[in-house]
């Protein structure tokens, strides 16, 4: 499985969130370390998306894409996200 | 308190005047296809409807197959600016699923859906008038010269006077993405030096053998940390990891290095 990083999320972000989180600041929930989605270390399968935190590893931010083009999309391990309005 | 109107608020603003270019999907026609080297193709878009895009941004491309199958990927964007042609230039993963259609199948006149303009960290932009500029350090491995190609593309066509060095690491001479251009910019540019790394082939006349990048090139090809360079890094994902090492091990602040893999081996 090949390791990607957070700049590929992109399309998604928007798709979820209406905005490209790419450069948005997301605090990890296991370590409290914080940066740039686009840091993250990402792992795309044909099961799903997931988001890693390159300090710890802990899962950021997990995708998963159905065929029909449902999108199941969580963060369980961001506490905090940067928004600019 | 007194409110004021948006009008005034967008006036009173410290924001940059330049409008977010908000992504959306877009559906493009192919204008021309041609081939970039052995194993790669140039393709170029019509997009009507294409806000413009920051040097270095990526679009996602969406291929359905007949039974309603969907399936995305990225590709960086070798074009930048105000344009409605979208350049990419598309290497083949030869067990890829969506990048052999796009360099086999794929003809002009053909229609294709795209997310874009996506990606707002690995981008570059000419520096403002009341910002200092900074050195630019451009690093590629193979296909990942493509964002870096529209950065000095950009560059040039800004008449931006900040210094810009690429340094790209490529399999032989016939693999060099956008050879002609690079070398038409790197003439024109005093602003702008290319140097190569050969890891397989080296042109007949070439100082050095063949081989991967190293640090020691790295050190000596590369705009030093003391220069406070922004650093931007592309390539397969085990190339961008060891340059982002020994960038920081060179005295590189972590948070003047960009990075963007591209997976793979």
């Amino acid at each position: 499985m090949s390791r990607l990083d957070g700049n590929m999320l992109a399309g998604r972000l928007v798709e979820v969130l209406g905005w490209d989180a790419t450069t948005a600041d997301a605090r990890c929930a296991q370590c409290g370390t914080h940066g740039p989605i686009a840091l993250a270390l990402v792992y795309a399968t044909s099961m799903g998306t997931v988001a890693r935190c390159p300090h710890c590893d802990g899962v950021l931010a997990i995708f998963v894409e159905a065929d029909d083009g449902r999108v199941w999309f969580g963060m369980p391990g961001i506490t905090a996200l940067e928004v600019t309005r | 308190m007194s409110f004021r109107t948006p009008a005034a608020l967008a006036g009173a603003s410290s924001q940059p005047t330049v409008a977010r270019r908000r992504a959306t999907w877009h559906v493009a026609t192919v204008a021309d296809s041609r081939p970039e080297t052995s194993t790669a193709r140039r393709i170029e878009l019509d997009v009507p409807t294409w806000p413009g895009n920051d040097a270095g941004s990526h679009l996602d491309v969406r291929l359905t197959a007949p039974d309603g199958y969907q399936a995305t990927r990225s590709y960086s964007i070798a074009s930048a600016g105000d344009g409605t042609r979208v350049v990419l230039a598309v290497d083949e993963l030869p067990d890829g699923e969506v990048s052999p259609f796009l360099v086999h199948d794929l003809r002009p006149g053909d229609q294709l859906e795209l997310h874009g303009p996506l990606g707002a960290f690995f981008v570059w932009t000419p520096p403002s008038a009341d910002e200092t500029p900074r050195p630019v350090q451009l690093i590629a491995g193979g296909s990942g010269v493509v964002p870096l190609y529209a950065m000095a593309a950009a560059h040039s066509a800004a008449a931006d006077a900040t210094q810009f060095r690429l340094l790209y690491s490529v399999r032989t001479p016939e693999d060099v993405f956008f050879r002609r251009e690079l070398a038409a910019l790197a003439s024109a540019e005093p602003a702008l030096q290319v140097d190569f790394v050969y890891t397989r082939r080296t042109p007949a006349d070439w100082p050095t053998a063949a081989g991967r990048l190293t640090r020691n090139v790295l050190d000596t090809a590369a705009v030093p940390a003391a220069s406070r360079p922004s650093v931007y890094v592309c390539g397969p994902t085990p190339f961008v990891e060891a340059v982002a090492g020994w960038l920081i091990d060179a005295g590189h602040r972590a948070g003047d290095v960009r990075t963007e893999r591209f997976g793979g081996s």
